[in-house]
C-alpha cells in the first residue's frame, strides 16, 4: 500500500483539491483499502472453509457408525407394594420405555413406572391385570412368541394352555399421553386343549401367530410332544369365539422337554431336552412332520440353559452353563442338499452360566444374562460382543429390552430389585468385519459379501458389505481404463508430435468437446443402443479387436511401397487423416461380417453359444460400461498427456534427431521418457473419474451388486449405489451413514489420487523448466 | 519391409490411428444423437401391409417403420420365431403400430420374408392424442352430437377445422388451469399459512380470523366461476368426434378433445411435410410433457436446467472470483496456502455424487431443516427449504463448480504483468484500487472462462441432482406470477434428469425413445450454445483489454 505525499511541488495548487478534502478523500481511500482487504479475505477463506465441510461433513456423519456401545445401569428400584412374591416368568417394556410388566406364577401381570423422568418413581404400580386361571390348576409352563408379537401362552397343570396378548394402548388426555396396557385372549378366555394326550402338564410351550390361525406347540416331561393350529371364529350374533383345532402327528422324543421353539415360518419345530440334544422337526405338513436331525448343542460336560429365537425365528441363540453363547441356523448342505443345524459363531463367554436370553426388537442383536450377574450384548450379524457390563452378584433371571432397543429391564434371582439399564446403540451392524469381510448370513450356505440394504420384511437381515460394491466401482473403472488409456495416450503421443499442426488445430478441441459431452448422455446410448447393439453383432468383438490394428498395419504397408511422388504429395503428420476411410471402411466389414461369423463358427447365434459354453451374459455388462466410460474417460487422458507431451522442451527432440534417431526412436527414449510422469498423472486422474462417475455405471450396467470380473455380467459401484439408494433412506438410520461412508471412500480415494497426479505433474513443470 | 519395420514407421501409423479412431468415435456419437434427435420429429410415412407367419393367421398391419436390421436365422429361432431351414440371415424390422388402448401392443418386430410388398395408402392418418400415445387408422367419418357431418373427400378439411376449434377450446381449458386456478390455490394456501402464523405467534384475534374467512370466501367464490367456466369449455370441447378403421378393420370413436393433431403423412408434399417438422420441433421445445413424460414437449425441463444454471452462476462467480483474488492477492504465500490450492484444485476431481451426499445431508436436511424452524414455521411439517429443491440443487452445483471457477480466475490473474500493478501502485493507487481497476478487469476473460466451463460442466451434471432437488415431473415452474415470482424452493425438471428418467424407468420405454434422443439432442445444444455464447463473449472482452494489457 502506498500513499503519495509532498505532491504539491509538483502541481499547479489550483488543479488540485483543498488540504482537506484531500485529507478527507485519503481517508475514504484508505477505509475503501480496508474493506477490500477484509471482504475479500472474509469472502476467501469462507469459500475454502466451506469446501472443507464437505470432509467435515462427511466425517461427522459417518463417525456415530464407530462409536463405541454404551450401557449404564440407570436405576435400581423395587415394585411397590407388590403383594405377588412370586418369581417372573416374563418382562417386557411398553413401546415408550417408560412402562414395565412383570408376568408372575400366580397369572398376574403388574405394570409399573420404571422412568424416571417422566414426573414418576420407577416402581410405583400403574395397574395388576389376572389372567383367567383354572380353578385350582397352577401356571406350569409358559412360552411366547417374537417380541414384536406380543404373544404369550401359559400353561396349567391340568394340560390346558391359555394364549394371551398384550398390547399397550396410547391416548393423549389433555395433551399427556396415557399409555394402557390392554389384556386380549385370541382364542377366547378359556383355556384350551393342545392335544389328544393332555392329562399330563406341559413343561415347555411355545406359540406363534401364523397365517391362519395361532399354532401352540407344547412338550412334557415324558417327551411327548404336542402341536395344533388354532383359528378362531367369532359368531357374529353372539358373539361368542368358536375355535378350531388342527393338530400336528409328532413323534415323542423320550426325553423331558426343556424348551420348545417354532420359527414364524411355520417350517421347523426345534426341541431341546434336558440332557441338551437339540431335535430339528420339519413340520411343513401337518401330517407328516419328520425329525431331520438331532444335535449336541454345547461342549462335553456342559449344559444348555438358555436358548431363544432372534428377530424374525431364523437363527437361535444357545447359552450353556460354561457361559459359552453361540449361533446356531439351518444350512443346506452344499454336497447332499440337506438341512442341517450349523454353529454359525460364537460370541464372547460369560463367567457364569447363561441365564436368560432376550432378542432386540426389529434387528439381530440381543441380551444375554449369567447367574454371575453379568449382562451382555451381542450382534449376531456382525458376530461382536458389544458390552459385557456386571450389573450385581446374584444371578440374574430375567431380561427385557425395550422396543426400541435403547432400554433394558432386569430382574435377579432372590431379590425383589429390578434395574434398569440404559443402552445407546445405534449402529451395531456395522464392524470393520461386517462391512469388508465375509459374513454367514441367516439361511446361507457359507460366509459370503452381500450388499442388500433393504427388504419389505421387518426381520429382514440387513447386509452392508462394502466388498461386492468396491470390486463393482474397480472393475468398472478397470475396463474403462483397459480401453481409454492406449488410445488415449498413443492418440495424445500423435497430435502433440507427430500431428500436422493445421489438422492438430481441429483435433484437439473436437476430444475436449468429449469432455463436455454429459455422461447422462453417454449411458443413455450405451443401455439403450450400444447394449443391443453388442448382443446381437457379439461376433465384432473379435472382428474388431484384429482387424482395426491389421488394417492400419497393412494400410500403412502399402502406403510405403506407394510411388515417391504420391507419398510425397500429402505432407508429413497427415497419417491420421489417411486413415478415417481405412477405418470406417474396417468398421463396415466388421459389423456386416457379424452374422456370417455367427452362423459360421458359433451355431448361428454367439449369445446362445455363450449361454452353451457357460458363460452368463447380461445384456447390460462390464464391457458396455468400459465402452462408455472409456469414451468418457479418453479426453480427460488425453488431453492431460497431451501437455506433458507437447511441452517436452524442443532442444531434446531437436538434439535427439541431430544425433541421427529416427522420430520413433526420439519419441520412445526421449520424449516418453521425459513425458512419462506427466502421462503416468493423466492416467491416474483419468481413474478418478472412472471411479466417481455416476450416471454411465447406472445407466449401462445392470446395477447388480455381484462379486467378479466377469466381462460379460454387470456390476454395481459405490457412486451408483448412492445416487440409487440415498433419496430412499431413513435420515440417521445405519443404512443412510453406511451410505455415507462410502461417499467418504469415494471422496478420499479421489482425492488422495488428484493430489497424488498433482504432485507428480508440479514437479514435472519444475523439472521441464530446470531443462 | 523388416527395414520399414525397424524404421517405427508402422507404430506412427498405428499411434494416428488411434487418433482416427477417437475421432470417428466423437463425430459418430454426434452424427448419431442428430440424426436420431431430428428425426424424431419428422413425418415419416406410414406402410401398410400384410403379415403372414406360416401356419399363422394373416394379419393386417399398419405403422411407421422404426428401424430394421439384419440376424441371423438361428437366433430368431431360439427366440421363437419359425423361420425356413434353409435360411441363413433374417430381416427384420421394428414397426411403430400406436393403437395402445385397441391392440395393448404399439411396436412389434416383423421379418421381412413374411410380409407382402408396402404399401402407402394415401388417406392413412396418424393422430397424436393426449393419452394412449399415436393412433393409425382410416379416417370414415366425423360426427357431432352423433350425427354424421363430413365423410369421404371432404371429412378431411373438415376434420383439420374442427380440430383447431378443439384445441383453441383445449388451450383455453389449460390456461385457466395452470394460470387462474393455479393462481386461486396459491392464495387460499397462503390465506392458510397466514391463519397458521397467527395461531403460532398468539395473534389469532376474533377480528382476524374474520378477515381471513372473508379472504378465503372471496378466493373460493372465484374458484367456483372458474370451475363452471371450465365446465362449460369441458362440455363444448366434448361435441366432435371422428371414426376411423384400424388396421384390425375396427371401427373406433375418437373424441376430437383427446387429440393434440392430425397428420395423413403419405399425402404430404415435401414443403408440407418441412412445415410440420418446425412446427412439430417447436411443440416439443415449448410444450409440456404428457403421458408420464413419454410424449409432449420438454419446456419445463428446458426451463428447469436454464433456471439451475442460472442461479447457480450468480452463486458461484462472486465467490469464485473473491476467492480466487483472495488466495492470489491476499493470502501470505507459503507451504499452507499451496496445500489448500492443490486442495481446492482437486475437488474439481471429485466424483459429483459425493457433492450430493453433502447437498443433501447438510444443505437440505440440516440448513433447509434450520430455516424452515426460523422462517416457515407455520408450513410445518410440510418442508419448505427442508427438501430438495431449485436452491439445494444450485448451491449444491456452485459448490461443485467453484474450484473450476478458483482455477481459472488464478490463472488469469497470474498472468497479468507485475508491472502492471507496480504501474499502478507506483502512480499512488491503494491496493484495492489497483486490484478492481486495473487487475480485475484484465483478468475478466479468465473469469469468463471460469465461468463458461462451470456452467458446461453444471448443465451437463445429474447424479448430485437426483439427490438435491430434481423430480421426474415438477407440478409448476420455479417462476411464476405468483409473489415472490422466483420460487427458490420448488422441485424442478432439468433435460439430464429427463433423459434418466424417460429411457430407463418408464413403462413405454420404445416409444419414448425417439423423444429421449431429441432431449439429448436439446441438451447437447444447449451445452454447445452456453459454451459459444460465452466463448464469444470471452473473445470478445479479450479483444477489448488487449490493447490496454499490451
Amino acid at each position: 500500500m502506498s500513499t503519495t505525499t509532498a505532491d504539491e511541488p509538483l502541481s499547479s495548487g489550483s488543479l488540485l483539491p483543498s488540504t482537506e478534502r484531500r485529507l478527507k478523500l485519503r481517508k475514504k481511500r484508505a477505509r475503501r483499502d480496508g474493506i477490500s482487504r477484509y471482504g475479500v479475505g472474509a469472502s476467501g477463506i469462507g469459500v475454502i472453509i466451506a469446501l472443507a465441510l464437505i470432509f467435515v461433513y462427511l466425517f461427522y456423519e459417518t463417525f456415530p457408525l464407530l462409536k463405541p456401545v454404551s450401557v449404564e445401569l440407570a436405576s435400581e428400584f423395587a415394585v411397590m407394594d407388590d403383594a405377588d412374591s412370586s418369581p417372573s416368568l416374563h418382562m417386557v417394556l411398553d413401546r415408550f420405555e417408560q412402562i414395565g410388566a412383570r408376568f408372575s406364577e400366580t397369572g398376574a401381570i403388574t405394570f409399573f413406572d420404571i422412568d424416571a423422568s417422566a414426573g414418576a418413581l420407577p416402581g410405583v404400580v400403574r395397574e395388576r391385570l389376572q389372567i383367567p386361571t383354572p380353578e385350582g390348576e397352577e401356571v406350569t409352563s409358559f412360552g411366547r412368541a417374537e417380541s414384536r408379537r406380543s404373544l404369550y401362552v401359559y400353561g396349567f397343570s391340568d394340560g390346558s394352555v391359555l394364549p394371551v396378548k398384550l398390547d399397550f394402548t396410547q391416548d393423549y388426555v389433555s395433551g399427556r399421553r396415557q399409555i394402557r396396557p390392554e389384556l386380549s385372549f385370541p382364542l377366547g378366555d378359556d383355556p384350551i386343549r393342545l392335544g389328544a394326550r393332555d392329562t399330563e402338564a406341559y413343561t415347555a410351550l411355545a406359540v406363534v401367530d401364523g397365517r391362519g390361525g395361532y399354532i401352540v406347540a407344547g412338550g412334557t416331561q415324558q417327551g411327548h410332544l404336542a402341536m395344533a393350529l388354532f383359528s378362531s371364529r367369532a359368531n357374529l350374533m353372539t358373539g361368542e369365539v368358536q375355535v378350531q383345532r388342527n393338530d400336528f402327528r409328532l413323534p415323542d422324543i423320550g426325553h423331558p422337554v426343556r424348551q420348545i421353539l417354532v420359527n414364524e415360518s411355520l417350517r421347523n419345530l426345534f426341541a431341546i431336552d434336558n440332557r441338551s440334544h437339540l431335535y430339528v422337526f420339519d413340520i411343513v405338513d401337518r401330517n407328516n412332520p419328520f425329525l431331520i436331525e438331532e444335535v449336541y448343542l454345547v461342549d462335553e460336560g456342559a449344559q444348555v440353559t438358555a436358548a431363544e429365537f432372534l428377530v424374525g425365528s431364523r437363527s437361535l441363540i444357545i447359552g450353556g452353563s460354561d457361559g459359552t453363547v453361540s449361533q446356531w441356523f439351518l444350512v443346506r448342505n452344499d454336497e447332499d442338499g440337506k438341512l442341517g443345524m450349523a454353529r454359525v459363531r460364537t460370541f464372547q463367554s460369560h463367567p457364569g452360566a447363561v441365564t436368560f436370553i432376550e432378542p432386540e426388537y426389529l434387528r439381530k442383536g440381543f441380551l444375554t444374562g449369567d447367574d454371575s450377574g453379568t449382562v451382555g450384548l451381542h450382534y449376531a450379524t456382525s458376530g461382536v460382543t458389544l458390552a459385557m457390563k456386571p450389573v450385581g452378584e446374584s444371578p440374574i433371571s430375567r431380561l427385557a429390552m425395550g422396543p426400541n432397543n435403547s432400554r433394558a429391564l432386569i430382574a435377579t434371582e432372590g431379590s425383589d430389585l429390578f434395574q434398569i439399564l440404559d443402552i445407546d446403540n445405534p449402529h451395531p451392524q456395522t464392524s470393520l468385519t461386517a462391512l469388508w469381510g465375509k459374513v454367514w448370513y441367516e439361511g446361507r450356505a457359507a460366509p459370503q459379501y452381500i450388499w442388500q440394504s433393504s427388504s419389505a420384511d421387518d426381520a429382514f437381515e440387513a447386509k452392508f458389505s462394502i466388498v461386492p460394491l468396491s470390486i463393482g466401482t474397480l472393475k468398472a473403472a478397470l475396463f474403462a481404463m483397459l480401453l481409454a488409456t492406449p488410445l488415449a495416450i498413443m492418440g495424445a503421443v500423435y497430435t502433440a508430435y507427430f500431428m500436422a499442426p493445421s489438422i492438430r488445430k481441429v483435433v484437439k478441441p473436437s476430444i475436449e468437446l468429449m469432455e463436455a459431452l454429459p455422461t447422462v448422455i453417454l449411458g443413455f446410448l450405451a443401455g439403450i443402443w450400444l447394449a443391443p447393439f453388442v448382443e446381437n453383432h457379439l461376433p465384432i468383438l473379435i472382428t474388431g479387436a484384429v482387424l482395426f490394428p491389421s488394417m492400419i498395419l497393412l494400410s500403412a504397408f502399402l502406403w510405403s511401397r506407394l510411388p515417391r511422388s504420391i507419398r510425397h504429395a500429402v505432407p508429413g503428420g497427415w497419417e491420421a487423416a489417411l486413415l478415417i476411410p481405412v477405418v470406417l471402411f474396417t468398421g463396415w466389414v466388421v459389423v456386416g461380417s457379424s452374422p456370417w461369423i455367427e452362423v459360421t463358427f458359433f451355431d448361428g447365434s454367439m449369445r446362445q453359444w455363450f449361454t452353451n459354453v457357460g458363460i452368463p451374459y447380461d445384456q447390460r455388462n462390464a464391457l458396455i460400461v468400459g465402452m462408455a466410460m472409456g469414451f468418457a474417460v479418453i479426453p480427460t487422458i488425453f488431453s492431460i498427456s497431451e501437455d506433458a507431451v507437447f511441452n517436452v522442451p524442443r532442444h531434446l527432440t531437436q538434439g535427439s534427431l541431430a544425433l541421427g534417431a529416427t522420430p520413433w526412436q526420439t519419441v520412445t527414449r526421449v520424449v516418453m521418457l521425459t513425458a512419462s510422469p506427466g502421462i503416468f498423472s493423466a492416467v491416474m486422474i483419468g481413474f478418478g473419474r472412472a471411479v466417481g462417475e455416476t450416471m454411465i455405471v447406472l445407466m449401462a450396467s445392470g446395477n447388480s451388486p455381484v462379486v467378479n470380473f466377469n466381462l460379460f455380467e454387470g456390476m454395481r459401484t459405490l457412486a451408483a449405489n448412492i445416487a440409487v439408494e440415498l433419496p430412499e433412506t431413513a435420515v440417521g438410520s445405519t443404512h443412510f451413514r453406511v451410505l455415507f461412508l462410502s461417499a467418504l471412500v469415494l471422496l478420499l480415494f479421489t482425492f488422495v489420487l488428484n493430489t497424488a497426479a498433482e504432485v507428480v505433474r508440479q514437479r514435472l513443470r519444475k523439472r521441464y523448466a530446470s531443462l | 519391409m523388416i527395414k520399414w519395420w525397424k524404421s517405427g514407421a508402422p507404430w506412427i501409423w498405428f499411434h494416428g490411428g488411434a487418433v482416427t479412431i477417437s475421432m470417428i468415435m466423437v463425430f459418430g456419437l454426434l452424427m448419431l444423437i442428430l440424426v436420431r434427435g431430428f428425426g424424431a420429429f419428422w413425418p415419416h410415412a406410414v406402410l401398410e401391409t400384410t403379415y403372414e407367419l406360416p401356419g399363422a393367421e394373416p394379419q393386417q398391419i399398419i405403422g411407421e417403420l422404426r428401424r430394421s436390421e439384419t440376424l441371423t436365422a438361428q437366433s430368431m429361432r431360439e427366440a421363437g420365431v419359425a423361420v425356413p431351414d434353409e435360411q441363413i440371415l433374417v430381416q427384420r424390422h421394428l414397426i411403430k403400430m400406436g393403437n395402445r388402448d385397441v391392440t395393448g401392443r404399439d411396436f412389434g418386430y416383423f421379418i421381412d420374408d413374411f410380409m407382402e410388398p408396402w404399401r402407402y395408402p394415401k388417406d392413412i392418418a396418424v393422430l397424436e392424442r393426449r393419452e394412449w400415445g399415436d393412433f393409425y387408422g382410416q379416417p370414415l367419418r366425423l360426427l357431432e352430437q352423433g350425427e354424421v357431418v363430413a365423410a369421404g373427400d371432404d371429412l378431411w378439411p373438415a376434420f383439420e377445422e374442427r380440430l383447431r376449434r378443439s384445441n383453441a377450446l383445449f388451450d383455453e381449458i389449460r390456461a385457466i388451469e395452470r394460470g387462474a386456478i393455479g393462481n386461486v390455490n396459491f392464495r387460499i394456501e397462503r390465506v392458510r399459512l397466514d391463519r397458521r402464523r397467527a395461531e403460532l405467534n398468539d395473534q389469532l384475534t376474533p377480528e382476524r380470523e374474520a378477515e381471513l374467512q372473508q379472504r378465503r370466501e372471496a378466493l373460493q367464490a372465484e374458484y367456483a366461476v372458474l370451475e363452471q367456466r371450465l365446465n362449460q369449455l369441458y362440455a363444448d370441447a366434448d361435441r366432435d368426434r371422428i371414426v376411423m378403421l384400424t388396421a384390425g378393420e375396427e371401427e373406433i370413436t375418437i373424441r376430437l378433445a383427446d387429440i393434440v393433431k392430425a397428420w395423413q403423412p403419405n399425402a404430404m408434399s415435401l414443403p408440407a411435410k418441412l412445415g410440420f417438422y418446425v412446427g412439430d420441433f417447436f411443440d416439443f421445445i415449448f410444450g409440456y410433457p404428457r403421458e408420464a413424460n413419454t410424449e409432449g414437449g420438454i419446456f419445463p425441463a428446458i426451463f428447469g436446467t436454464v433456471a439451475m444454471v442460472l442461479v447457480m452462476s450468480i452463486i458461484v462467480t462472486p465467490f469464485g472470483v473473491l476467492a480466487a483474488i483472495y488466495l492470489r492477492e491476499y493470502a501470505k504465500q507459503g507451504p499452507l496456502l499451496r496445500t489448500i490450492r492443490i486442495s481446492v484444485y482437486n475437488l474439481a476431481g471429485v466424483p459429483s455424487i459425493v457433492f450430493g451426499v453433502f447437498g443433501l445431508g447438510f444443505l437440505v436436511y440440516m440448513v433447509g431443516g434450520q430455516i424452515d424452524q426460523a422462517f416457515y414455521p407455520e408450513a410445518l411439517p410440510a418442508p419448505t427449504f427442508g427438501t430438495p429443491g431449485l436452491f439445494w440443487a444450485s448451491l449444491t452445483l456452485a459448490l461443485l463448480t467453484l474450484p473450476v471457477v478458483i482455477v481459472s480466475t488464478e490463472e488469469g490473474l497470474a498472468r497479468i504483468p507485475s508491472t502492471i500493478r507496480q504501474g499502478s501502485l507506483a502512480l499512488g493507487a491503494t491496493k484495492a484500487e489497483t486490484l478492481w481497476k486495473v487487475v480485475v478487469p484484465l483478468a475478466t476473460p479468465a473469469m469468463m472462462t471460469g465461468l463458461i466451463l462451470a456452467i458446461a460442466r453444471a448443465a451437463g451434471e445429474v447424479a448430485p441432482l437426483m439427490l438435491v432437488g430434481v423430480v421426474k415431473l415438477a407440478p409448476t415452474l420455479p417462476i411464476d406470477g405468483n409473489f415472490p415470482f422466483l420460487h427458490l424452493e420448488r422441485k424442478i425438471m432439468h433435460l439430464g434428469f429427463h433423459i434418466y428418467d424417460v429411457g430407463f424407468q418408464s413403462p413405454h420405454a420404445e416409444a419414448a425413445e425417439q423423444l429421449v434422443y431429441a432431449t439429448a439432442l436439446i441438451l447437447v445444444l444447449l451445452i454447445v450454445i452456453l459454451n459459444l455464447t460465452a466463448i464469444t463473449i470471452r473473445n470478445h472482452l479479450r479483444e477489448k483489454y488487449r490493447a490496454e494489457s499490451d
